[in-house]
């Protein structure tokens, strides 16, 4: 284990996070992880490491660190990082040697930005994942956003060459988005002019919107019998609606259950999209089959297999 | 009835009844029991609710559809009747004081004295329907409705982890300190939630929790036990129920 960087400033909220903590959901404990888990892919396997190894996840205005011994890294997201005040390439693998000073951000076009550290990060496995769990306080780096002065920790190693992503396959962010939506489960307690308005109106993201749900703004929707249920599980991208009819995005730090009416559930494959979303960013919704959702998982899937295979 | 949908593209969503009963609760546990031996491919966890139980899975391993079908042939086997033998979870709380500040209200909104309140309290067995909400947290059955009581107009914005309190019909603990609009009538110094235990949570559904009251000084001396691990919360096997 050697020291590999040090916080100069933490950023808005900058933590560690794999691919989430699975299996617990049955004792309330949300599985967390990257929220565009695409951009955290991808930034692992360009530096060379397992597509789940622990990145970290910079939201709006990310940090400044200052790299304690020579380490290859990869930034990737929806901003872009500066060495030592100059503008470096993301979606690059490159050299950052001791004692350079790697800031990330501020955003540019996308909420989130993930550093991957070739070695990966050393935390805590905790309930079989290093991801940090804000709102219960465990998890990643002591179950908090990084602080001034924190040190992190790795077994760094240095990959050559340097890895990018071809361009083409660089994701866009932006201010205008279609997310798919599988309806249901509770599309019956709304009125079928609310189904209409849903998936025919534009949504925007509000400045409430954080890791665990993302709250829009738009048409209002209306419930015939209110809007509670019998609580019941909450999966990542139920679109909750509340008595105001206004949809929350329930996100990776969500409950594990919820007693509101949901009207659909994101797909997975737009989900990373959604995780770049910024305030004001417009959302129209369309219904697709869970046939379809499933095909664009696997396509997904096997996109990321292969290039985590082919990306030199 | 029985009823599939999917919840997302990557989890499946099984309905069992449109209300909270015993008799739902207890089909549910059997169908999860099942599963577990089953151990159907692809299924990465399960989430058992009031009435519903979620399947998360991956679709790389079984389709939608696959699954469903899977789910269907197991909810059509289910054996009729099963016995169970919960455990119930000897719960110490300390009522009153400044950490059960809300006692005297719960005493006075019916009439009752505080012993009162707290003997009615710690009289029943709760029935834990299911987790969720944070960590740890369980859904209660069971309440008295001699003690139930209408929620806080204005939510605190933090209760102490531990805290017993009570919202309109349905009582409970909260494993960690978040905001609530619950009225507060005592706290356990017991930890109900530990990232370092297996599993991490006390309690688990399908078993019991009773509380007992314990005074200030007892409290103290729990906390103490706790706090270096050396308590160990009493259970005993709940006399035999079957559905």
């Amino acid at each position: 284990m050697t020291a590999i960087l040090k916080v100069i400033k933490p950023g808005l909220q900058t933590t560690v996070q794999d691919l989430g903590r699975h299996g617990y959901q049955q004792y309330g404990i949300s599985p967390s992880g990257a929220m565009d888990s695409f951009s955290m892919q991808i930034a692992n396997i360009l530096v060379g490491n397992a597509v789940g190894e622990a990145v970290l996840e910079a939201s709006f205005i990310g940090p400044e660190l200052e790299a304690l011994t020579d380490i290859v890294i990869a930034v990737c997201g929806g901003f872009s990082p500066k060495v030592d005040g100059r503008k470096v390439p993301m979606w690059k693998s490159f050299l950052l040697k001791k004692g350079q000073k790697l800031q990330i951000g501020p955003s540019v076009n996308g909420a989130r930005a993930y550093l991957a550290i070739a070695g990966g990060i050393d935390v805590p496995v905790v309930l079989d994942s290093k991801s940090t769990f804000l709102s219960s306080g465990f998890g990643g780096y002591k179950g908090r956003a990084l602080q001034k002065g924190d040190r992190l920790s790795g077994s760094p190693v240095i990959r050559k060459p340097f890895k990018s992503l071809h361009p083409g396959l660089i994701p866009q962010f932006e201010k205008e988005l279609n997310i798919r939506v599988i309806i249901g489960p509770h599309e019956e307690m709304f009125s079928e002019k609310s189904i209409i308005r849903f998936f025919s109106e534009t949504y925007t993201v509000t400045p409430k919107s954080n890791r665990m749900g993302y709250q829009l703004k738009g048409p209002k929707l209306e419930h015939i019998n209110g809007p509670d249920i019998i609580s019941d599980p909450v999966p990542l991208g139920g679109i909750q609606v509340p008595a105001s009819g206004q949809p929350i995005i329930l996100m990776a730090d969500r409950q594990t259950t919820g007693g509101y009416t949901r009207i659909g559930t994101v797909i997975s494959a737009d989900l990373p999209l959604l995780a770049q979303a910024v305030p004001g960013t417009k959302i129209m919704f369309s219904k697709v089959s869970i046939e379809e959702a499933q095909r664009f998982y696997l396509e997904r899937g096997r996109l990321i297999k292969l290039l985590a295979m082919t990306v030199k | 009835m029985f009823e599939i949908k999917p919840l997302g593209d990557a989890a499946i969503r099984v309905s069992f009844s449109n209300d909270i009963s015993i008799a739902t609760h207890q089909k549910i546990k059997r169908f999860i029991s099942v599963l577990e031996v089953e151990k159907i491919k692809g299924i990465s966890e399960y989430v058992p609710a009031y009435n519903t139980v979620a399947i998360y899975y991956l679709p790389y391993i079984i389709s939608y559809n696959e699954l469903a079908g899977k789910l269907e042939e197991v909810y059509n086997t289910l054996p009729p009747e099963a016995r169970y033998q919960p455990i119930v979870y000897e719960i110490p709380v300390y009522y009153g004081g400044e950490t059960g500040t809300d006692l005297a209200y719960i005493a006075k909104y019916h009439k009752l004295k505080e012993e009162e309140v707290i003997d009615l309290h710690s009289s029943q067995e709760y029935l834990i329907y299911m987790m969720g909400f944070i960590p740890g947290f369980p859904y209660l059955g069971g309440l008295s409705e001699k003690l139930s009581v209408p929620r806080l107009e204005h939510p605190r914005l933090s209760v102490a982890a531990g805290s017993v309190g009570i919202g309109g019909k349905q009582t409970g603990i909260y494993p960690g300190s978040v905001p609530s609009g619950w009225r507060i009538l005592g706290i356990t110094p017991v930890k109900l939630f530990d990232i370092h235990n297996t599993p991490p949570s006390l309690f688990t559904m399908g078993n019991y929790i009773k509380f007992f009251p314990v005074d200030k000084k007892e409290f103290t001396r729990i906390k103490n036990l706790v706090e270096k691990k050396k308590y160990r919360v009493k259970t005993y096997i709940r006399s035999c129920e079957h559905d």
